[in-house]
C-alpha cells in the first residue's frame, strides 16, 4: 500500500514569515518566522505524522500543503508539480484532489446545511455527475465513514450530532471527492480518547479502501505513533528529525524529541 | 478524619428536554492532605461535582439528594452568604481553560493580592504583595515576572499563575479541573510536578478532574472513574491500576495510547453517551460493554467489594 518510490508531497526549503499588521500606534511590524527551510517528502499511500507544540508550524505546514497559504521561498510539489504558482483551471484540479480535515468539528460544518448538503457540496462545486450519482456518492461516502445506514443521516444537522458523528461527517465530506492527499489537522483533538480511536481506525481504513495518502498533524507523540508510518517532528519551525515512526519512539536522535517522550504520561508501574 | 465526604450526591440540569440527572448518587471521601482523581470523558458529571462542591452550579441545576460534609458542615445547607466564607478561603479550585481566566489590564501579581485582599481585610496590601511574592517561588514564576501583564506570560506561567491564587487564601481544599488540558505535553509535565510539589509541601487536599486517565495516575492517591453521571469504580490508585475491575475503566485503560506498550490494533465501538434525562434502571455502561449479560440492562449494579481499598459498580462479579 505504501509506495516508497513514489513521492506524493515534496517540501524542498520552504519558509513562510507572518506579518502582523502595522498601525499607527503599534509602530513597525513584527515578524514571526513560522516555518524556516522546511523539507521532506511524503511517500504515495502512507500516512505521515507531523508532531510539534502549539506554535510550531505543523498547522501552516498543512495550509500550505493544501494551498491556504503560499510559502515565501522553496519549492512545494504535489504529483510533481510546483503548486506554489498554480491559478485557474490547474488549482481547481489541484483542490480536486487534496482536500482537509479541521481541529473542530464545530466550527467546520455549516450549522444551516443538513449532512446531505454538507457533503454533497464538494460534488457540487467540482460538477461532478447527476443528483443520482451524486447521492450515490455521498451514501457511500457517509457509508465510509461509519455512519450508517446513511439515509439516516442525510437531513440530520450538526447540532443533532455528537462530536465524533460531525467529525466523521467532515470526514465524510474530504473523501467524497475521492482525493489522492488529505491533511487531517488535529482531527481528534476535541473528542474523548475512545472516539478518537474510532476516528483513526476510520482513516486507517480509508487509506486501505481508497488508497488515499495523509498527512496527520498532531501534538501527541502517541496517536502519531499508532497512526503513521513514519513521523516527523517539528520545533520552532524546523524539522527536527523524520523517520519510520517506530524508530522515532524508540531511538529519538533530537534533544527536542527525547524530551517530547519524556515528558508524555505514563502509568508508574 | 475525613476533611470531606460526599454521601450520595446527586445533581441535575433543567433542560428543554427534560431533567438531565447529570450526577447520580456519588459518594466518596477525601482526608486531609489526600489527593482524588475523577476521570471520565465529556458529559459524565466529573465537572459538575466539582461545581458543587464550589456551590458554584448555573441558576438551571438542582441538587436533588445527599449530603456534602466538609468539616463536618453540609455545604449544601449554607446560604449564599455563609458559602462565600468557605470559597476560596478553605474550598478553591483551578478552572478549566484558565488561562482566559486572567484580566488582560491588570498585572498578574496585583490580581492575585487583590484575591487575597477580597477576602482578608485585616492585611496591608504590602503584606498581600509579600504573600504573592512567595506564592510565586511556590509555582515556580520568578520575581522578575511579578509585574508583567498576563499577555507576557507564557500558557505554562498563566497556569502557574492561575495556581498561585488558588493557592492564595491557604485553602485546605484544591479542586483542578483539567489543569492542564489546553497546554502541551512539555509543559503540562511541569504543571503537574508544580501542582504535586505544592501538594506536598502544603499538604492540602486535592480532586485532580481530568480525562486523562495516566496524568491522574500521576498525580493522585485514589482514583474515581465516572461514567454517565455515576461513579463505576473507586479506590487506591495502585489497586485500581492493577486489577482494574469495570469493564469501563479496562476499556479505558485499553484504549491509552502509550509510548511504550506494544502497539495493538484497538477496536472501538463507537460510544454515545446513554441518555441522561430518562436513564435506564438497569447498567448504564451495558450498552457499550463487551461483557454485558442481558440482565445487565435490566438491573441496577450494585457495588462489589474488591478490597477494603477498592470497589466497582457491576453486576459481573457477583
Amino acid at each position: 500500500m505504501k509506495d516508497p518510490n513514489t513521492v506524493i508531497v515534496q517540501l524542498e526549503s520552504i519558509s513562510k514569515t507572518f506579518r502582523t499588521r502595522t498601525s499607527f500606534l503599534k509602530g513597525a511590524p513584527k515578524e514571526v518566522v513560522a516555518l524556516n527551510r522546511v523539507s521532506f517528502e511524503i511517500f504515495k499511500g502512507e500516512i505521515f505524522g507531523l508532531v510539534g507544540e502549539s506554535g510550531s508550524g505543523k498547522t501552516t505546514t498543512g495550509r500550505l500543503i493544501v494551498k491556504l497559504e503560499t510559502p515565501d521561498s522553496g519549492k512545494l510539489l504535489v504529483d510533481g508539480n510546483d503548486i506554489t504558482q498554480i491559478k485557474g483551471r490547474n488549482l481547481k484540479n489541484f483542490r480536486k484532489k487534496v482536500q482537509m480535515i479541521f481541529q473542530d468539528p464545530y466550527q467546520s460544518l455549516n450549522p444551516y446545511l443538513s449532512v446531505y448538503d454538507s457533503v454533497s457540496e464538494p460534488l457540487i462545486v467540482h460538477n461532478v455527475g447527476d443528483s443520482a450519482t451524486r447521492k450515490d456518492r455521498v451514501r457511500q461516502s457517509l457509508k465510509d465513514v461509519g455512519l450508517s445506514p446513511p439515509d439516516d443521516f442525510f437531513y440530520r444537522y450538526p447540532h443533532q450530532m455528537s462530536g465524533g458523528q460531525r467529525q466523521r461527517v467532515a470526514i465524510a465530506r474530504a473523501m467524497v471527492l475521492k482525493p489522492e492527499f488529505v491533511v487531517a489537522d488535529e482531527p481528534t483533538s476535541m473528542l474523548d480518547a475512545s472516539i478518537a480511536i474510532h476516528i483513526f481506525n476510520i482513516l486507517s481504513e480509508l487509506r486501505k479502501k481508497l488508497n488515499v495518502t495523509f498527512l496527520f498533524i498532531t501534538h501527541s507523540l502517541a496517536a502519531a505513533r499508532y497512526l503513521c508510518d513514519r513521523i516527523g517532528v517539528i520545533y520552532k519551525g524546523e524539522m527536527v528529525e523524520t523517520g519510520a515512526a517506530e524508530d522515532i519512539i524508540q531511538n529519538p536522535q533530537h534533544p527536542y524529541t527525547q524530551a517530547l517522550i519524556q515528558a508524555h504520561p505514563r502509568f508508574r508501574h | 478524619m475525613a476533611l470531606l465526604t460526599v454521601e450520595n450526591l446527586s445533581v441535575g440540569y433543567h433542560t428543554r428536554k427534560g431533567f438531565l440527572k447529570s450526577v447520580q448518587g456519588v459518594s466518596f471521601a477525601l482526608a486531609e492532605g489526600e489527593s482524588l482523581g475523577l476521570v471520565g470523558e465529556s458529559g459524565c458529571g466529573k465537572t459538575t461535582i466539582g461545581m458543587s462542591l464550589m456551590g458554584l452550579l448555573p441558576e438551571n441545576a438542582a441538587v436533588t439528594d445527599g449530603r456534602i460534609l466538609f468539616e463536618d458542615t453540609d455545604l449544601l445547607k449554607l446560604s449564599k452568604k455563609e458559602i462565600r466564607q468557605v470559597r476560596w478561603k478553605k474550598i478553591a479550585m483551578i478552572f478549566q481553560a484558565a488561562m482566559n481566566a486572567l484580566n488582560p489590564v491588570h498585572r498578574v501579581s496585583e490580581q492575585i493580592a487583590e484575591a487575597i485582599l477580597a477576602h482578608d481585610t485585616e492585611i496591608s496590601e504590602e503584606t498581600a504583595m509579600k504573600q504573592v511574592e512567595s506564592l510565586f517561588q511556590v509555582v515556580g514564576i520568578p520575581p522578575g515576572r511579578m509585574r508583567d501583564y498576563p499577555h507576557q506570560y507564557s500558557g505554562g506561567m498563566k497556569q502557574r499563575a492561575i495556581i498561585a491564587m488558588a493557592l492564595s487564601c491557604n485553602p485546605s481544599l484544591i479542586i483542578a479541573d483539567e489543569p492542564t488540558t489546553a497546554l502541551d505535553v512539555i509543559v503540562q509535565d511541569q504543571i503537574l510536578n508544580a501542582i504535586k510539589d505544592f501538594q506536598k509541601r502544603l499538604n492540602v487536599s486535592l480532586i485532580f478532574i481530568s480525562h486523562d486517565i495516566a496524568v491522574v495516575a500521576d498525580v493522585c492517591d485514589s482514583i474515581g472513574i465516572m461514567f454517565a453521571g455515576q461513579l463505576v469504580e473507586y479506590g487506591n490508585v495502585k489497586d485500581v491500576f492493577d486489577v482494574p475491575m469495570h469493564p469501563y475503566t479496562r476499556s479505558l485503560l485499553a484504549s491509552y495510547l502509550t509510548l511504550d506498550k506494544d502497539i495493538v490494533q484497538l477496536d472501538s465501538k463507537p460510544g454515545e453517551t446513554p441518555d441522561l434525562v430518562n436513564p435506564t434502571p438497569g447498567c448504564r455502561f451495558s450498552e457499550r460493554c463487551t461483557v454485558s449479560k442481558a440482565a445487565c440492562s435490566l438491573n441496577t449494579p450494585e457495588w462489589i467489594e474488591i478490597s477494603p481499598t477498592h470497589k466497582a459498580l457491576c453486576n459481573q462479579f457477583k
